[in-house]
């Protein structure tokens, strides 16, 4: 208890806490973020814990547990935190402990003491002993007592679900200093490393992980990021697609062996297929074909089989498809366009498979970069970027104090008003109609905000006019010309490849993202710049939508400061 | 954050640009929209320094602040949900292609409007209660017939092959047309109007022009017929096949089957291009503007053949009045023409009158100038030659000279004064070289 008032004593780590997989991280004195590894050397442990006996196994040797002793096996069980049992999916759980209702609250019936007796586990209480076998990790790992964390949690986890898992992780010996969003802390994590700049950018990050998928889109603005929109599914999983092998798997052992039987119907026969299939899907990640090798699948038949990457991304391409679908939508509820989108973080342990990322980096212009594997040789593991996330965010705030970090967490910090337009210069002709629009601040900018441009002159320098507008961002479609018709008859040779005619005729269109000029804000002169020279324009803008503007010459004596009335202020600030 | 680099160049300042120190406030920005931004990263370690220095938040302020926050969440909660109908529960789930798909996850209120979204909310929701784990943790059977059903309506509804299939025949989401009598309640338009709009949903065209109402224009209105006229429909009828026998021995009766649904899709492919035709043909029949536009055109068309007839009649009389000009004026010319020449002819006699006159007057003075013979009868001689120098002179002379030379005999008195006149003259007949020096012998 004195740790959570004394912020010196404290230790924190970042806990990204999944419903299939949990990791833990710190952040190094030079600042960098580390995933700890457990004691069995996993960096990714899964998020189950196991009674035999007595014993209470974690992690990976819970997870193969799901042979021999599904029963007590509680597995899939971070989103039924905080909620009513009419509220949650409980189908991850078919193969392992069932969840039932208790005291409108959620349990698990598992013998988890030595004694030969079924007891009702509540999930808080299933969180409390899962984060307590991370917080050992981690402190055994780093030599101090760890005593407080930043957790991640999904965008549409409720105030009541993080106010269930505080609870869970004060049981724990942890005391949260902060949730934070998967996404954002993903976004971090990317922000974080050294080589990383500072710009504008819109990003989407897009987690498939074991039991769901989400997808936000984020705008980052300086540094500061805001959430646009977030969307969520629960059918698009790396389960759905560890079934798709496992149902191929089973088909290919029935066409061997007829008479042995289905084993997915037997209960120990799918699992090995499910935790067999698993690895086969991650093996596929790397290279381009894997093994699959199961003793005594069914019936005591030994099975073992090999898999092409080619043959997953067949099977599994109706998910990948709508994974990108899924991601496509997100960028529409945005009210944004594919182009406008700068990169796409994927997250979420199969962001690994490369059919996933090559799907992903179809489904948007090449104008944007797809973070991922194998993609760009430099993307961070997917299955850290939360974990890491929160570990930089739990160095940057562990020596607040809790209620400070209450205060600044508050929506009196944090509601702030957004640009709806673009803000920015005509370039070449003043005129509205053939003007070029350059924005300087980009729309979705929280304000207050300054930002600085240098613009270029026309060639012989002289006399410059500054037309400050908003901008609307316009996304304009050129159809392609059609071609004319080849005469095949003069063109033999042409014939043979008739199918390439077809591509031709369903010609992409061109999208390009252009700016339409929404409104105009002032006019400025600056007067006789030298040849070559350039003007530099400084905007600030602030909370209730007042412009301060500022023109001169780069080199220059004097300048011009022009201010615009904030017309109509933004809400909530009295 | 680094500065922005424009390298298109500004425009040049138009001559004549003036403003008050050179800046010119214009407009306002627009609305800005109140977010909430991620309390996370260094950057905003600053904000939140920034907004919080030396500021104390009222209570009231920590609650309005929140309030106008845009969303991003949907709450699953927030959309009402359709109850269930008892029966409906109670569906094997091997009758799935007699169940209605949209009403299984309760979206009966979208069908084909419904979005892939909206589906897999749908979907979720009818999980969470009906999932045979829940059923069985709660002491129940484990009954997972619905449950299947569920699975089974959100695979053919996230399945776009398979959902066109299922609302191809999705009679629920039908629009019957209205009768006549409806129609005549001035309701045209509400009722015409949803029946395109669920027929609209077969359209591979899209957007699918709407029927519009009394205001709209023809333009508009013909579009929407022909657009229905040549209507390019995806409406296929394989959902209604039979069960094609799924075994290998019995090969004929397979292909007999396949061949028995092939042909009832095409017939019915064919009627329903019928039925929509006559659909079509239905509503433009009722449609009022039609006979609007139909009686326009051929106001229009009357006004433009009267117009016509009175611009023909108009150029008509404009023809005949200036013909009747043109005859007044060649009329009119004629008899002044008449006249001159009457005139002039009249003129000519009084002035060949006056010539004859005035020629005897000169020759009178002649004689009275006794011939040019100084005192005494003049010889005969004398007399001819005096009196062919006063014709010769008179030869040379015209009309006007004449009656000149006239006038100034007619006030010379005596003889000498006559010889003068003469003598004048014939100088000047001289100097204007008609008459050469001595040609004549009396007046030299
Ligand atoms: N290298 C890999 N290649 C392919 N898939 C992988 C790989 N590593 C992990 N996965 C898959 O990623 C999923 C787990 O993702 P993640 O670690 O993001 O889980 P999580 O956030 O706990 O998931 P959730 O909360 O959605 O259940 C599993 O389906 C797992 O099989
Ligand atoms: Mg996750």
């Amino acid at each position: 208890m004195s740790a959570e008032n004394d912020p010196a004593q404290r230790v924190a780590i970042g806990i990204s806490f999944g419903n299939s997989y949990s990791s833990i991280g710190f952040t190094t004195g030079e600042g960098k973020a580390e995933v700890i590894a457990n004691e069995d050397g996993d960096r990714q442990i899964p998020s189950i814990l196991s009674y035999i006996e007595g014993e209470e196994l974690h992690g990976g040797q819970a997870k193969s547990q799901f042979v021999r002793n599904a029963k007590n096996t509680v597995a899939y069980f971070r989103d039924f935190l905080g909620k009513e049992f009419k509220a949650i999916d409980a189908s991850p759980c078919h193969e392992s402990a069932h969840p039932i209702e208790k005291d409108s609250t959620i349990a698990f019936k598992v013998k988890d003491t030595a004694e030969d007796k079924v007891n009702e586990v509540t999930v808080s209480e299933i969180t409390t002993r899962h984060l307590k076998r991370l917080r050992n990790s981690a402190t055994y790992y780093l030599g101090k007592e760890v005593n407080s964390a930043v957790i991640t949690v999904p965008t549409n986890f409720s105030d009541v679900q993080k106010e269930a898992l505080n609870k869970a992780a004060k049981e724990a010996g942890i005391e949260v200093l902060q949730f934070i969003n998967e996404p954002v802390a993903a976004v971090l994590a990317y922000d974080a490393r050294p080589e990383a700049k500072l710009a504008d950018k819109i990003i989407v990050v897009a987690d498939l992980g074991g039991t769901r998928s989400d997808v936000a889109v984020v705008a980052s603005r300086g540094g500061i990021y805001t959430i646009l929109a977030a969307l969520h599914d629960y059918e698009v999983t790396g389960l759905k697609l560890d079934q798709v092998l496992i149902d191929y798997f089973a088909k290919e052992f029935l066409k061997k062996h007829k008479s042995a039987g289905d084993p997915r119907e037997d209960a120990r026969g799918l699992a090995k297929l499910k935790l067999e299939c698993e690895s086969v899907k991650k093996a596929l990640s790397i290279g381009t074909s894997a093994n699959f090798s199961v003793e005594s699948l069914v019936g005591g038949i030994d099975y073992t089989a090999t898999i092409n990457r080619t043959r997953y991304d067949l099977l599994g391409g109706k998910l990948f498809s709508a994974f990108s679908r899924l991601v496509l939508h997100a960028v529409e509820k945005a009210q944004l366009d594919p182009l406008d989108v700068t990169e796409v973080i994927l997250a979420g342990g199969n962001a690994h498979t490369p059919k996933v990322a090559s799907t992903i980096t179809n489904a948007f212009p090449e104008t944007t970069t797809v973070l991922a594997p194998s993609t760009t040789p430099t993307a961070i593991n997917p299955s850290e970027l939360p974990v890491r996330g929160a570990a930089i965010q739990a160095s940057l705030i562990q020596e607040f104090e809790l209620g400070d970090i209450e205060q600044s967490t508050h929506p009196m910090v944090t509601v702030t008003p957004h640009l709806s337009h673009a803000v920015g210069v005509l370039c070449i002709s003043g005129d509205e109609s053939t003007g070029v629009f350059h924005a300087i601040v980009d729309a979705e900018t929280p304000l207050p905000v300054r930002r600085t441009a240098i613009i270029a002159t026309p060639r012989e320098g002289g006399d410059v006019l500054i037309k400050l507008a908003e901008g609307a961002r316009h996304i304009k479609i050129t159809k392609p010309e059609p071609k004319p018709k080849k005469e095949k008859a003069e063109d033999d040779e042409d014939d043979d490849d008739s199918d390439d005619d077809d591509s031709e005729e369903d010609e992409e269109e061109i999208r390009e993202k252009t700016w339409k000029i929404n409104n105009v804000l002032s006019e400025a002169a600056i007067r006789g710049v030298k040849k070559g020279g350039k003007v530099e324009v400084q905007i600030n803008i602030g909370a209730d939508l007042g412009v301060n503007a500022i023109y001169r010459e780069v080199g220059g004596k004097g300048g011009v400061r022009g201010i615009i009335a904030g017309g109509k202020a933004a809400n909530g600030s009295a | 954050m680094a500065s922005v680099q424009i390298n298109l160049p500004l425009p040049v300042l138009p001559a004549g640009w003036t403003a008050e120190k050179d800046f010119k406030p214009i407009g306002h920005l627009s609305h800005a929209t109140d977010r909430n931004i991620e309390p996370v990263g260094p950057h905003f370690l600053a904000h939140a320094r920034r907004k919080r220095h030396k500021r104390t938040f009222s209570e009231d302020d920590r609650i309005q602040a929140q309030a106008n926050v845009k969303k991003i969440e949907d709450d699953d909660e927030g959309e009402i949900s359709e109850p269930e109908d008892p029966l409906m529960l109670q569906r094997e789930a091997k009758d799935w292609k007699g169940q209605d798909h949209y009403a299984v996850l309760g979206i009966t209120r979208y069908r084909w409007r419904a979005t892939e979204d909206q589906i897999k909310r749908a979907h979720r929701k009818k999980v969470l209660k009906h999932h045979p784990d829940k059923k069985a943790a709660k002491g129940g059977t484990e009954d997972d017939q619905f449950f299947k059903c569920i699975q089974k309506a959100t695979e053919v509804l996230l399945d776009p092959v398979k959902r066109r299939q299922f609302d191809s025949v999705d009679e629920a989401a039908d629009v019957e047309p209205p009768s006549k009598s409806e129609t005549k309640k001035g309701n045209f338009y509400k009722l015409w109007g949803k029946v395109f709009e669920a027929e609209g949903r077969f359209s591979n065209k899209q957007p699918v022009p709407k029927l519009g109402n009394e205001k709209s224009s023809q333009e508009d209105v013909e579009n929407f017929y022909n657009f229905w006229y040549n209507f390019d429909s995806w409406r296929t009828f394989e959902y209604l096949d039979e069960d094609v026998p799924d075994d290998n021995e019995n090969r004929d009766q397979k292909r007999h089957v396949e061949r028995k649904n092939q042909n009832a899709r095409r017939k019915k492919k064919t009627e329903d291009t019928a039925r929509l035709r006559k659909l079509v043909d239905d509503c433009l029949a009722l449609d009022e503007r039609i006979k609007i536009f139909r009686q326009q055109a051929n106001a229009q068309k009357n006004k433009r053949r009267l117009e016509k007839e009175a611009e023909q009649k108009r150029l008509a009389e404009e023809a005949a009045m200036a013909k009747e000009e043109e005859a007044k004026l060649q009329a009119e010319k004629e008899a002044a023409e008449k006249a001159e020449r009457a005139e002039g002819k009249k003129a000519k006699e009084a002035a060949k009158n006056a010539a004859k006159k005035n020629k005897r007057v000169i020759r009178g003075a002649a004689k009275d100038a006794n011939y040019f013979h100084g005192a005494g009868d003049a010889p005969a001689a004398q007399i001819d030659s005096a009196l062919n120098d006063v014709d010769a002179i008179i030869a040379k002379l015209d009309n006007e000279e004449i009656a000149a030379i006239t006038a100034k005999l007619n006030g010379a008195k005596g003889t000498d004064a006559i010889k003068q006149v003469f003598q004048d003259e014939v100088k000047r007949l001289i100097g204007a070289g008609k008459l050469k020096d001595g040609e004549l012998k009396s007046l030299s």
